[in-house]
C-alpha cells in the first residue's frame, strides 16, 4: 500500500480513494518510495494530539478546548429547549401519570404515538441545522473540517424531502442531538471547577479582615490564610485545563463520529463507480448486438444477394462462353466470403443467444466443439442481455480452451438460474493444471463478471479436472 | 410442368427482388412478394399459394417472426408447403417446423443455398411435391449428437438417416453412398426398427425417423 504523508488536504473530498492517515508525521523506512507529492509536516489537527505533547498548556488549544466546552451548553439549551417542545405530548401524560388523574388507555396511547410522530417528524427539521453549527464549532478542536454527508440535491421536492427522512446519516444527526443535550452537564461542571479555581487565586487580592471569604473549605480573613487556596487554585488551573481538553476532544470525537458523511460519500460514490463499470459493460454488449444486427441486416443480406445473382448468371451463361470459369469462381469466393463473414458475426454476438436464449446458444457451442459435449439448463426465465453474453462467453472461452490444452474426452456444461442468480459450470475430464494467468482470456472475462457483480473461478488441480464456474447475479 | 404459385418473403428488398426474378424465371409464379410476417400471412390467405418461401428473421422484433408466421399457417392448413430460409443453423427452429403439419412439405435451409441455382430450385419443387428437406448443415450438426435412441444405430444407418433426413430418395442415397438400392433399403428397414417405427406407409416412417433425429437433442 502506499501511503500518502502530508499536510492533510483541506479538501477531503480530493482524497478519496486514497486511505491515509488523517494526521502523521511524514517519514518512515519506505519514505523513498513515497510520491513525489509527499510533503513532510509536522502538524497538529485535533485537541487529542495537541493534549499529548509538552507543550500543550503553551499553546492555543487549551484555550481553544475551553471555548468550545463554553460554548456547548449555549448549544445544548436551545437544542433541549427544541427537544422539550417536540416531546411537549410526552411530558403531558408524565404529568397525568404523576398528578394520578385517571386516564384513559386509548388516550394514553394516542398521545404517547403523537409524541413519536412529532419527534420523528420533527427531529431532523431541529438536528440538520444544528449539525451543520457543530461542524462549523467542531473546527475549534479538529483542524479537519467534517465533511457532511451527501444531500440529494436533485428529484422533486417531496423526493428530496423522502430521501432525507430515509438516510442514516439524518438520524446519526439526530442522536448528536442527544449527545450534545448531554454534554451541558459536564461541560458545566468543568466550567464550575475552573471558576473556583479562578476564585481561589484571587482570593488574596480579595479577602479584607472584617469581611470573610468563604471558600469551601472554612472562611479565610487575611492575606497569609488565603495564600495557600490561591496556590491549590493556580496548580489546578493546568489540571482543569487538561480535563477542557479531555472532554472536549470526546464530544469532538463523538461529534465526528455522528456527523461525518465522510464514509457515507465514499460509499455512494464507490456505488455510482461499480453502477458505471455495470452500464459501460452493459453497453459494451448493446453495442455488439447492433454491430451483430447491422451486419447480419445489411452485408450478409447483400452477400446473399450477390450469391444468388453470380449463381443467376452461372446458370444462364453458354457452358462455353468467355467468363464462365471467372463467374463461378466469383461464385464460389463470395460464398467463401459468406461463411467467413457469418463466423465473424457469431464470434460478436451469437444470434441464437440474443433470438432464443442461452440453452440454445450453449447447445449450438457444444455442436461446434470438437470434444463431446453434454448441455444441462435449468433457466426458468431468461437473464438481462448482459447476463446471458457474459454466461455465454465464459462457457465459449471455457470450452475453446478445454479443446486446445486439456486433452479432454469430454465436457459437461451446466447452467441453471437459482435464486437469482445465473451459475454456469464447464467441467471437462482433461490432464487439469491450466492457469488463468497464462493467456487464457478467463482474465477478462473475470473483469466482466465483476462488473456485473458476478464472480468466476477456476479449479485445475494437476491431473484434472479443470471446472470453470461463474456466477451473476440476475435478479 | 404445372406453374407453382409461390408467396414470398424477405425483408431484404434486393434478396427479395432477386429471388422473386430467379423463381418466375424457373417456371414458377411469385403471387406476392413481401417484406414482414403480417403481410405474409394476409398474402397466403389471399392468394392460397402451392409453396411459401421465407425468411426467418423479419421485422418488427427480426428474431423469429417468419417460422412463426409459418407454423401458424400450418395449423390451419397442415399440408401448405413451406421453405423456410436462415442466416445460421439452429436445430430447435428445424424442430419446430418438422413438428408442424406432420412434417411434410417442409423445408429448412440455409440461406446460402439460393446460390445454388439448380439445387435451391430442385428443392423448392420437391418440398412442393411434399417432401421434407432440412439443410445437410443441420442434420451434419445433429449426428454428432450421440445420445439415445440414435446411440442404438451404427454408423452406416446413421449416414444413411441423415441423407432420409435430408429428403433424399433410396436411389439417391444409393448413388450417393455408391450402394446398391437393396443395401439401402435394408438400411432403412434396420433403422425403423430399430426406432420402433411399425412398418407402414413408407413416407410417414421416414418424416418419423427424421423428427427422431431431430428430436434427439438435449433439451433446451
Amino acid at each position: 500500500m502506499t501511503s500518502v504523508f502530508g499536510v492533510a488536504s483541506s479538501k477531503p473530498e480530493a482524497a478519496i480513494g486514497v486511505i491515509a492517515p488523517r494526521c502523521r508525521i511524514g517519514g518512515g523506512e519506505n519514505s523513498t518510495s513515497a510520491p513525489l507529492t509527499t510533503v513532510f509536516v509536522v502538524a497538529v489537527r485535533t485537541i487529542w494530539e495537541a493534549m499529548a505533547r509538552r507543550r500543550f498548556l503553551l499553546t492555543s488549544w487549551p484555550w481553544r478546548g475551553l471555548s468550545y466546552v463554553l460554548s456547548t451548553p449555549l448549544v445544548s439549551l436551545l437544542v433541549g429547549m427544541a427537544v422539550a417542545a417536540m416531546c411537549l405530548p410526552w411530558f403531558y401524560l408524565a404529568s397525568r401519570f404523576l398528578r394520578a388523574q385517571p386516564t384513559a388507555p386509548a388516550e394514553t396511547v394516542l398521545v404517547g404515538l403523537m409524541g413519536l410522530v412529532v419527534l420523528v417528524a420533527g427531529g431532523p427539521l431541529v438536528a440538520v441545522p444544528v449539525a451543520r453549527l457543530e461542524r462549523l464549532r467542531l473546527r475549534l478542536v479538529d483542524a479537519d473540517p467534517v465533511s457532511p454527508p451527501v444531500v440529494a440535491t436533485v428529484g422533486s421536492r417531496l423526493g428530496r424531502l423522502r430521501r432525507r427522512y430515509t438516510e442514516p446519516a439524518t438520524w446519526r444527526e439526530l442522536a448528536y442531538l442527544v449527545v450534545v443535550t448531554l454534554a451541558a452537564l459536564p461541560s458545566a461542571a468543568i466550567v464550575l471547577t475552573l471558576a473556583m479555581a479562578v476564585a481561589l487565586i484571587a482570593g488574596p487580592l480579595l479577602v479584607e479582615p472584617e469581611s470573610p471569604l468563604a471558600l469551601g473549605f472554612g472562611q479565610v480573613r487575611t492575606v497569609a490564610e488565603a495564600a495557600p487556596f490561591a496556590l491549590v487554585g493556580a496548580v489546578s488551573i493546568p489540571v482543569t485545563l487538561y480535563l477542557v481538553a479531555g472532554l472536549a476532544g470526546l464530544h469532538a470525537t463523538a461529534a465526528r463520529a455522528l456527523l461525518s458523511g465522510a464514509d457515507e460519500r465514499l460509499r455512494s460514490e464507490l456505488v455510482e463507480v461499480s453502477r458505471s463499470r455495470e452500464r459501460l459493460v452493459t453497453a459494451f454488449e448493446v453495442e455488439r448486438r447492433r454491430i451483430e444486427r447491422d451486419l447480419h441486416d445489411g452485408a450478409q443480406q447483400r452477400l446473399v444477394g450477390l450469391i444468388l445473382q453470380l449463381g443467376l448468371a452461372k446458370v444462364e451463361m453458354p457452358p462455353d462462353a468467355p467468363g464462365t470459369g471467372s463467374v463461378a469462381n466469383a461464385h464460389d469466393q463470395a460464398k467463401l466470403l459468406l461463411t467467413e463473414l457469418r463466423e465473424f458475426i457469431h464470434g460478436i454476438h451469437p444470434q441464437a443467444l440474443s433470438d432464443l436464449g442461452l440453452p440454445s446458444a450453449l447447445q449450438e457451442l457444444a455442436d461446434r466443439s470438437a470434444i463431446a459435449v453434454t448441455v444441462e439448463c435449468t433457466i426458468p426465465q431468461r437473464p438481462s442481455a448482459a447476463v446471458e453474453g457474459a454466461g455465454y462467453f465464459v462457457v465459449a472461452e471455457a470450452l475453446s480452451n478445454a479443446g486446445k490444452h486439456s486433452g479432454a474426452t469430454e465436457i459437461r456444461v451446466a447452467a441453471t438460474v437459482r435464486q437469482g442468480v445465473l451459475t454456469v459450470e464447464v467441467t471437462d475430464n482433461g490432464r487439469g493444471g491450466a492457469d488463468a494467468r497464462h493467456g487464457s482470456g478467463l482474465t477478462g472475462l473475470a473483469d466482466r463478471a465483476a462488473a456485473l457483480g458476478g464472480t468466476l473461478s477456476l479449479s485445475s488441480p494437476v491431473g484434472g479436472p479443470t471446472t470453470v464456474r461463474a456466477e451473476f447475479p440476475c435478479g | 410442368m404445372r406453374v407453382i404459385r409461390t408467396v414470398l418473403a424477405e425483408d431484404g428488398a434486393l434478396l427479395r427482388e432477386g429471388l422473386a426474378a430467379l423463381l418466375d424465371r424457373f417456371g414458377f409464379q411469385v403471387v406476392a412478394a413481401v417484406g414482414d410476417a403480417e403481410a405474409l400471412v394476409a398474402a397466403v390467405g389471399e392468394h392460397n399459394p402451392d409453396l411459401v418461401v421465407t425468411d426467418i428473421r423479419m421485422p418488427p422484433g427480426f428474431t423469429d417472426e417468419g417460422l412463426r408466421a409459418i407454423v401458424r399457417l400450418r395449423q390451419d392448413r397442415p399440408e401448405l408447403p413451406v421453405v423456410a430460409l436462415s442466416q445460421y443453423v439452429e436445430t430447435s427452429y428445424a424442430s419446430d417446423l418438422l413438428d408442424s403439419g406432420g412434417g411434410v412439405g417442409v423445408g429448412y435451409l440455409l440461406k446460402d443455398r439460393v446460390g445454388d441455382v439448380h439445387e435451391f430450385l430442385a428443392i423448392l419443387h420437391r418440398v412442393a411435391a411434399g417432401e421434407t428437406v432440412v439443410d445437410p448443415q443441420v442434420v451434419r450438426k445433429l449426428l454428432k449428437r450421440s445420445s439415445t435412441p440414435l446411440a442404438t444405430l451404427t454408423n452406416r444407418e446413421r449416414e444413411v438417416l441423415g441423407l432420409v433426413a435430408e429428403g433424399y430418395s433410396n436411389a439417391a442415397i444409393a448413388a450417393r453412398l455408391v450402394v446398391t438400392e437393396a443395401a439401402v433399403n435394408k438400411h432403412i428397414g434396420n433403422i425403423f426398427t430399430k426406432l420402433g417405427f411399425a412398418p407402414g406407409e413408407d413416407r410417414n416412417r421416414r418424416v418419423l425417423a427424421t423428427l427422431t433425429y431431430l428430436r434427439d437433442r438435449a433439451q433446451p
